[in-house]
């Protein structure tokens, strides 16, 4: 007892005092220190991107004009355009969506609405959350032995179709895991309220869940189409190609590419050699001439007034579904 | 009228709903949801299969059983001149690696087995210095050329992301006002959605020129730059991730705090950080794993020059051209390495480790979250 009284004992009460009292302000500064450290921290982070943004436009701008949006690549700068590479970018986003949204919607419902939850659909929720992980490079090499190699005589070898299915690949765990959380904020009522009225589990869901759901869904699968869109590492390994004369499909002049080819000629788009956005960019950033760097920042300019567009749509579409909860 | 409630109403007017059809369609549904759920375990399947048997391949290949043939030359031939070594050394090099068995009686020596060539090639790439797969003569193949490149950026990106994180997902959580918080959030969504390509574009041709005039002898590809963009790629994962683990710290400990007399920093500090710690701890090894399988940044910006692994210490000089685990791949990607080839199998072993390693820092941070969450209710 006679050691723990010591060791609570009060020091001087002079002592007290003078440290309480006499740091107070130190403190103060401190905090002061610190929080001015958390906004230059925030500062920072967006200075960057305003670097970033007003680079890109001051070297990009110039080059921007209708004849670079419609040429295609070229050996000289000032003739070459991206219209091998809007085309290509094109024909992905239009197939991955038509591979990704029903698997993707599918899982989740599986996962949210159809499992009772066992071994099973632990075991895919584990491995949807470690895929989120793998970096997209590897997902590359997936698609080069398995759509470029083994599924050769359906794809085509290198062709937009193998392209689309690695990037399918790539951003179904981002459609799953929205289509769940969408599914999930549906209010149990209503699917209570249609089981009592005698409809089958897919009956409740097809006429009351997902139609509730639906703008989630959307959205995330507008947020998977913005991943794909940027993605450039898993197509360089494929061999995506880096230099198109032409465009996918069967649309010999301008505009270059028509919706109807996936109709008219399907094999012809699928099977197809191909660049898009994000290659043609790498493509002339690593050249050593300014010119076609300041063509790589004006297909960038591109590439982000697209990705804003994708963004804005599902912001727009997050806010009515929200307005439509509450 | 009493009429109507005498005679039940005929069974054949009353609806029936056609059960056994909705029954059998339910279960269609079923099954073909739960074959797409399975998509996701066949792509995991399909990515560690891949990896795996072009990686044995890898391993297998004839090169290394030639090469360790010709290693063992001066035990198989005890007496022999160095001139003599050197000859037979130059006919085996000759021979065509796919034959080497078949071959083995011009030379009138039993090569190795496949299985010695398999270890043997199993060492040459955990233990040799250099990077030259692409090369015709004095090929090697240490996977640590790449392995340190790669955690050089790495380490360059963490030390930028980590502090700037952690304090903008302080300012957000603790400081910013509602308002501003509201416009912040999506300025950072905006940071985290621009492609890794234009990323590289600022790296290589915006952040490197100037970081050249405050650093004459920084060279145009280099690990400094690439490596600090990289950090700038992977902060707002840091940022917001800290952030929910932040936000998800009980507002009590933080009034029990202040009511201890303990200003805001010291609540900070002493509170809210250790109570958000593992959340924090997660979110930075996810983006360590981000960073180190992040690709477009360092092949365009960090460079394609493998430094070897000597005295002259160039494999962690951050102002020399480098090569990454990532920019490998890229490099013989560009390059249309045919099917089958020793430069094919190469990027399947390179992303068999690099797989590894970032499979083994996601499975750090969940048990890292399991293990260490503070559980408020």
């Amino acid at each position: 007892m006679a050691s723990s009284q010591s060791q609570f004992s009060l020091p001087t009460s002079s002592k007290v005092e003078s440290e309480f009292a006499g740091n107070l302000p130190q403190r103060y500064t401190i905090d002061r220190a610190f929080k001015l450290a958390t906004w230059v921290a925030t500062a920072i982070a967006i200075a960057v991107l305003g670097w970033l943004l007003f680079d890109v436009l001051s070297q990009g701008l110039g080059r921007l004009n209708w004849q670079f949006l419609t040429s295609f690549p070229s050996r000289r700068p000032e003739n070459a355009g991206i219209i091998g590479a809007l085309a290509g970018t094109f024909w992905v986003m239009i197939i991955v969506p038509i591979v990704a949204f029903p698997v993707g919607v599918g899982a989740g419902l599986y996962l949210e609405e159809f499992s009772d939850d066992h071994w099973f659909s632990r075991l895919i929720e584990i491995n949807i959350s470690n895929l989120a992980g793998v970096p997209s490079i590897i997902y590359g090499l997936l698609g080069l032995a398995a759509f470029v190699r083994i599924m050769e005589p359906i794809t085509g070898g290198r062709s937009v179709l193998a392209g689309a299915l690695t990037l399918a690949l790539l951003v179904l765990p981002i459609i799953i895991v929205a289509t769940r959380e969408a599914l999930r904020a549906v209010p149990e009522g209503i699917r209570l309220a249609g089981l009592a009225m005698g409809g089958s589990r897919w009956q409740v869901v097809r006429d009351h869940v997902l139609p509730a759901a639906i703008s989630g869904v959307l959205t995330g699968v507008i947020l998977a189409l913005s991943r794909a869109i940027g993605e450039t590492a898993p197509l360089i390994t494929i061999g995506a190609l880096t230099f198109v004369p032409f465009t996918p499909g069967c649309t010999e002049e301008f505009p270059y590419f028509n919706p109807l080819d996936l109709v008219r000629c399907p094999m012809n788009v699928a099977q197809s050699p191909f660049t898009v956005m994000p290659i043609q960019i790498f493509n002339w950033i690593s050249r050593p001439q300014q010119a076609f760097h300041e063509n790589g920042a004006a297909a960038i300019i591109v590439l982000l007034v697209m990705l804003v567009l994708m963004n804005s749509i599902a912001i727009a579409l997050r806010s009515r579904f929200q307005g439509q909860r509450s | 009228m009493p009429t109507e409630f005498s005679s039940p109403p005929d069974q054949s007017s009353l609806w029936k709903p056609n059960r056994s059809s909705s029954r059998r369609v339910e279960s269609i549904v079923r099954v073909v949801c739960l074959v797409f759920a399975a998509i996701s375990i066949l792509t995991t399947l399909g990515i560690v299969l891949t990896l795996i048997f072009e990686t044995i391949d890898f391993f297998a290949d004839p090169f290394f059983r030639q090469s360790l043939w010709i290693n063992r030359l001066p035990d198989l031939l005890p007496g022999a001149s160095e001139a003599q070594i050197q000859a037979v050394g130059d006919q085996i090099q000759a021979l065509d690696p796919t034959q080497l068995s078949e071959s083995s009686q011009a030379i009138g020596l039993e090569p190795p087995s496949q299985t010695a060539g398999f270890f043997y090639a199993i060492t040459r790439f955990f233990t040799d210095t250099r990077w030259t797969p692409l090369f015709a003569n004095d090929t090697d193949f240490g996977i640590f050329v790449l392995i340190s490149a790669t955690l050089m950026t790495t380490t360059i990106a963490m030390a930028v992301a980590v502090p700037l994180g952690l304090l903008i997902a302080i300012f957000l959580s603790e400081y910013a006002a509602p308002k501003l918080r509201q416009v912040l959030k999506p300025v950072l969504e905006l940071l985290a959605g621009v492609p890794s390509v234009v990323f590289g574009y600022f790296a290589l041709l915006t952040v490197t020129p100037f970081l050249q005039q405050l650093i004459p002898s920084l060279q145009g590809f280099n690990a400094l730059s690439a490596g600090m963009v990289l950090g700038v790629s992977i902060l707002p994962l840091v940022a917001s991730l800290s952030e929910d683990a932040i936000n998800a710290v009980p507002q009590d400990l933080r009034q029990g705090a202040f009511a201890m007399g303990a200003t805001k920093r010291e609540t900070i500090q002493a509170v809210v950080i250790p109570a958000a710690l593992s959340g924090i701890v997660a979110s930075i090894i996810l983006a360590m794993s981000r960073a180190i399988g992040e690709t477009m940044i360092v092949s365009l910006a960090a460079g394609q020059n493998p430094q070897p692994i000597d005295g002259d210490l160039g494999f962690i000089n951050p102002l020399i051209p480098v090569m990454t685990m990532t920019a490998f791949i890229v490099q013989v990607s560009l390059g249309d390495a045919p099917f089958g080839s020793l430069a094919y199998k190469t990027i399947f072993a390179v992303g068999m480790t690099l797989f590894l390693i970032t499979l083994a820092l996601n499975i750090v941070s969940y048990w890292f979250v399991r293990r260490f969450r503070e559980k408020y209710d």
